[in-house]
């Protein structure tokens, strides 16, 4: 046996060993998630021994240095753990954007002392975090930021708002783009901050959605206080920051589709649709688009495994996240339109125990969101025309 | 298996590239069409072929190939569909090498294998009889004869069927269309009294015939595999062609792409390069977005066949669904991007519009795969 063979069989009977079954059911919504932070809670015993194996072993961040928190692997002995997880519909132990999202930025721009000080509590979940990027009047336009970030000796004072900051209400902390220098272009003003959402002058306000739910809030700050080491990378230079983080958030939300765990399209219609005497589902045309769509969720998943070995490879452009991006939250918006379609009348209950308090409907619309958030797909498409195929003018 | 060419492989690209896109670039098909060639390919081109090794590609080394795989296979008719490349690559070293390589007998693989790794022998797989592509729904009949068998009916869409020395026959020897079971595939000389043969010249400009078998007597060595058992052994063939063929829609969908990318770049229109519309911008973006896709799909196609050829068939399916929906778009789009002088023949742009019809319908549609997906998923 090869070493890696040796790391599966290891890796396999650890899981199987240590997976309670409850944790091995696809996620119904987003409360089966497991955010940690300061308040954390945990929906059920299963989920709290799970998340607390995993942490133990450095893998909620598999893919982390030791040093930090994670589990030291290699390319492919994470690609092994997430093949293996998979095989047994393993659930995600910790959801975090420390994780998805500022811990890489962390690891390429940040210096030893936040590194040390942020990393190994976020592999923890000790930690939740949230990203104050988008402003009221900003939104994709995300460098028309207007939030000031003032000199003050060895701090700077904050003062501004932002918007469509998910789950700010739950944060412990903020990583957040602020305008250092106004004078300057667009670009070229701005700086990466981390702070605490318990500092002095931080007020959140959730904002209620069309799905009648909603993970965003707004945001105020009112001379807020934060000392400048807090600044990742340098000075005025956040956008360098700010970009690298979008890829790791792009290729997140493009992923989002498959995280949810979601039963087959075909088998949901075929359990309120019924199948005719040939096993086929009763109805020609969605048949048909279910049919189309898994060709394309089934092309996607491969483009998504390319992506990361292109990675490893150093062979994968830095703007490819944006057409994955692009392309993922189109399909998924698909997927939940044919949800919908096979519930039928059903599906349309909004307050009933029957439906989950309009689960289905509530997820229908909440994708409408998919590609507006993390920059819309116009303003994907944008970069890859303007970066990838190098358009004039773009 | 990481998702990316290996060295080896990329380096057999580039030669591919090279050669092909030097001795036989669009231009090459042009003059055979125009001088309506009663090859349809160039015989001289085929021999650099098998030098080159293309020819015994899927060949085991033994019979003097170089027992390559899948891969390898797709990464040149990638480069062959860039070029619109007319050549016997398809159906004798990609369909009729994995025939003889993975049903033949000791003898057969002696006799046939050898010959088409050194490209003196061309042949072609005969399959398709009614307008689509419904392997199950073989209606010729194979009828047992004395020591053999006689063999009747029509075939529709042979590639290389008119030039081809040997062909591979898929014959019903037992059950009803429709059935699964019941085919037998046959080796069957060309010149076969009873065999009648038809070029038809196609819309690309590529080589294929449709074939007529008038009591054509086979002898029992002349069987391929098992009898009555072949539908297995067609069906794996069938999915290394159709992996094939959905590579070389990948190179017809990326060229088409390129070339119209490029034209946006320079072609000028209310004062501006029509490149700066964001209209044809964002068109664009799409499309690049579906084309890695659909490389993404290809590859994973063409690696799970040289796993398994059996087990692949899903994602081969996947893979030939999403070529023919991209390919598509990509010459529509590339069409409608370059306006008018997209509609010339004197551009290139349409001879690809044409091949993609072609691959598109060649070993079943995106119809035909979407909906094996839905069987194969059971709903």
């Amino acid at each position: 046996m090869t070493d890696l063979d040796t790391f599966r069989a290891e890796t396999r009977a650890w899981l199987e060993a240590n997976c309670p079954a409850e944790m091995r059911t696809p996620m119904q919504g987003d409360e089966d998630n497991f955010w940690g932070g300061r308040n954390a809670k945990f929906t059920s015993e299963a989920q709290k021994v799970w998340f607390e194996r995993m942490r133990d072993k450095g893998w909620t961040v598999p893919d982390w240095p030791t040093q930090y928190g994670g589990g030291g692997l290699d390319g492919a002995r994470h690609k092994i753990l997430r093949e293996e997880m998979a095989a047994i519909g393993a659930r995600s132990p910790l959801s975090s954007f420390g994780i998805w999202m500022l811990g890489p930025a962390l690891l390429k721009y940040g210096n030893e002392q936040q590194k040390a000080e942020h990393l190994p509590k976020i592999a923890r979940g000790e930690i939740r975090w949230c990203q104050g990027y988008s402003e009221p009047n900003a939104g994709s336009d995300l460098a028309s930021l207007q939030t000031r970030a003032e000199s003050d000796g060895n701090d700077f004072i904050i003062n501004g708002s932002k918007i469509w900051t998910s789950y700010a209400n739950y944060a412990d902390w903020i990583f957040c783009l602020v305008r250092t220098d106004p004078s300057a272009k667009k670009h070229d003003g701005i700086s990466f901050i981390l702070f605490d959402m318990t500092s002095k002058g931080v007020t959140t306000k959730p904002i209620l959605l069309i799905s009648g739910k909603s993970p965003f809030c707004e945001t105020f700050f009112d001379n807020v206080r934060v000392p400048k080491s807090h600044v990742v990378g340098t000075i005025n230079r956040g956008w360098d920051v700010a970009k690298y983080l979008l890829q790791h958030e792009r290729a997140m939300i493009s992923g989002m589709g498959g995280r949810d765990g979601g039963r087959p399209l075909g088998q949901v219609a075929a359990d309120s649709l019924g199948s005719d005497d040939q096993g086929r589902l009763d109805d020609p045309i969605l048949r048909g688009q279910i049919a189309t769509f898994d060709v394309d969720e089934a092309a996607l998943a491969c483009a998504a495994e390319r992506a990361v070995d292109l990675a490893k490879a150093g062979q994968l452009h830095p703007a490819f996240s944006s057409a994955m991006k692009y392309y993922g939250t189109e399909l998924n918006k698909r997927r939940h339109e044919i949800l919908m379609s096979a519930g039928g009348i059903d599906a349309l209950e909004w307050e009933s125990e029957r439906s989950q308090e309009g689960a289905r409907a509530r997820a229908w619309l909440r994708t409408k969101a998919n590609s507006i958030e993390g920059g819309t797909s116009e303003v994907m498409l944008g970069i890859v025309a303007k970066r990838i195929l190098d358009l004039p003018g773009a | 298996m990481a998702l990316v060419l290996t060295e080896e492989q990329t380096m057999l690209r580039d030669s591919a590239r090279g050669l092909i896109g030097d001795k036989a670039p669009v231009a090459h098909l042009r003059r055979l069409r125009d001088e309506r060639d009663a090859t349809g390919f160039s015989r001289e081109l085929w021999k650099s072929f098998a030098e080159m090794g293309f020819a015994g590609l899927l060949v085991p080394e033994e019979f003097g190939g170089s027992g390559l795989g899948c891969v390898e296979a797709g990464v040149v008719m990638e480069e062959i569909g860039r070029n619109l490349t007319p050549s016997p690559q398809l159906s004798t070293a990609i369909l009729a090498a994995s025939a003889l390589a993975r049903g033949g007998s000791e003898a057969q693989k002696k006799a046939y294998l050898p010959k088409l790794a050194d490209g003196s022998l061309i042949a072609a797989l005969a399959v398709d009889e009614g307008a689509k592509h419904r392997p199950a729904k073989i209606a010729m009949t194979a009828t047992r004869a004395g020591n053999g068998f006689k063999l009747k009916g029509d075939k529709a869409l042979v590639v290389d069927g008119h030039v081809a020395d040997l062909l591979i026959v898929a014959a019903r020897s037992a059950g009803q269309p429709g059935d699964a079971d019941g085919l037998t595939l046959f080796l069957v000389d060309s010149k076969a009294k009873g065999v009648a043969i038809e070029r038809t010249v196609m819309v690309d400009a590529h080589n294929a015939a449709r074939i007529s078998f008038d009591d054509v007597e086979v002898n029992a060595d002349q069987v391929l595999g098992e009898v009555d058992r072949g539908g297995a052994l067609l069906e794996a063939v069938l999915n290394v062609g159709r992996a094939a063929v959905a590579a070389e829609m990948l190179g017809v969908a990326d060229e088409a792409f390129g070339r119209t990318v490029s034209y946006l770049k320079e072609r000028k229109q209310f004062g501006k390069l029509i490149g700066e519309f964001q209209a044809l911008q964002h068109r664009a973006a799409h499309l690049y977005t579906e084309i890695e896709i659909l490389r993404a799909a290809v590859l994973k196609a063409l690696q799970a066949v040289d796993a398994d050829a059996v087990q692949a068939r899903v994602a081969v399916s996947v893979a030939k669904a999403k070529a023919g929906t991209v390919a598509t778009l990509a010459v529509q789009e590339g069409v409608q991007m370059h306006g008018g002088m997209g509609m010339t023949d004197q551009f290139d742009i349409g001879l690809f519009m044409k091949r993609a019809r072609v691959l598109q319908e060649l070993l079943g549609d995106s119809a035909y795969h979407a909906e094996a997906l839905a069987e194969w998923k059971k709903y």
